[in-house]
């Protein structure tokens, strides 16, 4: 038989505070005044490919349907190609509220299981941590590895290819000051884990301790 | 004329053909650049949606270096490290947060900055600062014949439209014409080429550059044009697995500094040509050659 699904959300549903905490992420503080016109959606060369459309993602944000938005492929299929954004009459940055919906569902571990964009982003950060530099040819063959490594040997022609006309890079680039490079970053972090540590101590109000609240 | 020059990655791994010809055409254009020292990768799109706080360091390590190196005009050829350091440079700006962090991670290798660089693309640099004139002067061996459609992307023009539009922008088709091209009207110039999804979700991002190609095509267009080093590999790398998928939609795509070189007379060998998975068809005037039609350099420019 046919799973049963419910079609429509309840109330429980919602993770109260979602929507303000995404709010109050840089570059993401127009929000609120979203008139659901849709011509987001319209500009995405992606959005007929994605389980909610853009218009609806900035819905479900504000109404604090957190499970729903970071759990669907939406967020993933963003190329960040800013038509959205140049394009939105009230001037919210969509681009960049699907980067903060990316960065929360990386963080949480709750992306759609086998999307390979979220391995990807994260071997980047690690080579860059590592190398300060990207070597592209590395990269990708680090991410066929860890997402899926049958797609190493569908692309043999394109492995072929690059060696063909001498684009495959093999020695890795990196800069000389990589402990420059790696002090600077952790000062960010650092500092970040300081402020939610500061948060969790003292408790100061309801409204903290929902942005505080991951799993 | 003299510039910084931060090649980001891309030019120094898939994309080497785009700094292979854009140093030697610059160079033939009387603009000087140096190279940023021990600069790092800007993070691009995929940092961004790990961090974008450390995203922002990232890039700002690179500013700052601009913003104590001789000069404060940062040439940078990549569509991404472009978008990147525009947006720290917005974001250092605007969020008191955000430039209090960088600040913090700047200090830290004691590199002071005052977000004084200005973040320039060679689009800009050639048409704002070297001029139209000054290019068409240097053609010797125009390129009558060719069509090509200009192909800009997204992360150049969108969303902050720095020296063109975002959607309709025409620097390169004006370069392009200066070379004696034939620019066709390619409606798709600024349409997403698919991005990093080309790898991450084939079926849907070859797609998009499936649809970039076959109207390329379809306007009977011999090359496309690009200035972005992942667009130039997603339209150029994957035509078997488009033709599996789709049906061929043949066309070479060469970076608009290949062209200009090759408009220059400099030698195609040093060009970065022989990079391409779908080679560039030879020059229209190229197969049959006349003495009598050989351009001469000084009135080359007048009869475009």
């Amino acid at each position: 038989m046919k799973s049963i699904k419910r079609t429509i959300k309840y109330d429980a549903d919602r993770v109260q505070g979602f929507g303000r905490e995404i709010m109050g992420v840089t570059g993401c503080e127009q929000l609120p005044s979203c008139i659901q016109c849709g011509t987001c959606s319209g500009a995405c060369p992606l959005s007929i490919y994605m389980d909610f459309s853009p218009r609806q993602v900035m819905a479900l944000v504000r109404a604090d349907f957190k499970r729903e938005v970071l759990s669907s492929n939406t967020i993933w299929l963003c190329a960040s190609c800013y038509g959205c954004t140049v394009e939105c009459p009230r001037q919210i940055r969509i681009t960049d509220i699907m980067y903060a919906l990316k960065q929360r569902a990386i963080r949480e571990g709750v992306y759609p299981k086998g999307m390979p964009i979220p391995v990807l982003a994260r071997e980047f950060t690690r080579m860059v941590l590592s190398k300060g530099r990207i070597t592209e040819t590395l990269l990708v063959m680090r991410l066929f590895l860890k997402a899926n490594w049958r797609a190493v040997l569908s692309s043999w022609r394109l492995g072929l290819g690059l060696i063909q006309t001498g684009r495959f890079v093999l020695k890795p680039e990196r800069i000389e000051r990589r402990e420059e490079l790696a002090a600077m970053l952790a000062t960010v972090s650092v500092t970040r884990h300081a402020a939610r540590a500061a948060k969790g101590r003292h408790h100061a109000t309801p409204e903290q301790l929902i942005a505080e609240e991951v799993p | 004329m003299k510039y910084s020059y931060f090649p980001g990655c891309s030019l120094k791994g898939l994309g080497r053909a785009y700094e292979e010809s854009l140093l030697p055409v610059m160079k033939h254009l009387g603009v000087e650049l140096r190279e940023l020292q021990d600069w790092n990768c800007c993070g691009a799109t995929a940092y961004m949606s790990v961090d974008e706080e450390e995203a922002c360091v990232l890039a700002a390590r690179n500013l700052a270096r601009a913003e104590n190196h001789e000069c404060l005009d940062l040439l940078t050829p990549c569509s991404a490290c472009y978008l990147v350091l525009n947006k720290t440079q917005r974001n250092f700006r605007e969020f008191p947060s955000v430039r209090a962090s960088v600040e913090r991670a700047l200090a830290t290798a004691k590199l002071p900055y005052q977000n004084r660089v200005k973040v320039r693309h060679p689009l800009d640099v050639l048409f704002h600062d070297v001029g139209i004139e000054a290019i068409r002067q240097k053609v010797v061996r125009p390129l009558r014949g060719l069509k090509v459609a200009p192909y800009y992307g997204c992360q150049l023009v969108r969303p902050y439209s720095t020296f063109d539009e975002a959607w309709n922008p025409v620097t390169m088709d004006r370069i392009l014409e200066a070379l004696g091209v034939e620019v066709l009207p390619y409606p798709l110039k600024t349409k997403c080429c698919g991005g990093s999804l080309t790898g991450t979700v084939p079926q849907v991002g070859l797609r998009l550059s499936y649809i970039l190609l076959k109207e390329a095509v379809r306007r009977g267009a011999d090359v496309i044009a690009t200035i972005c080093p992942l667009c130039q590999f997603n339209l150029d790398a994957y035509h078997s697995q488009i033709e599996k998928m789709w049906g061929p939609a043949r066309i070479a795509t060469v970076y608009f500094t290949q062209l200009m070189g090759l408009a220059f007379g400099l030698d195609p060998r040093t060009l970065g040509l022989r990079r391409n998975f779908v080679p560039m068809k030879p020059l229209p005037e190229a197969a049959a050659p006349s003495r009598a039609e050989k351009p001469n350099p000084a009135t080359a420019g007048q009869t475009l």
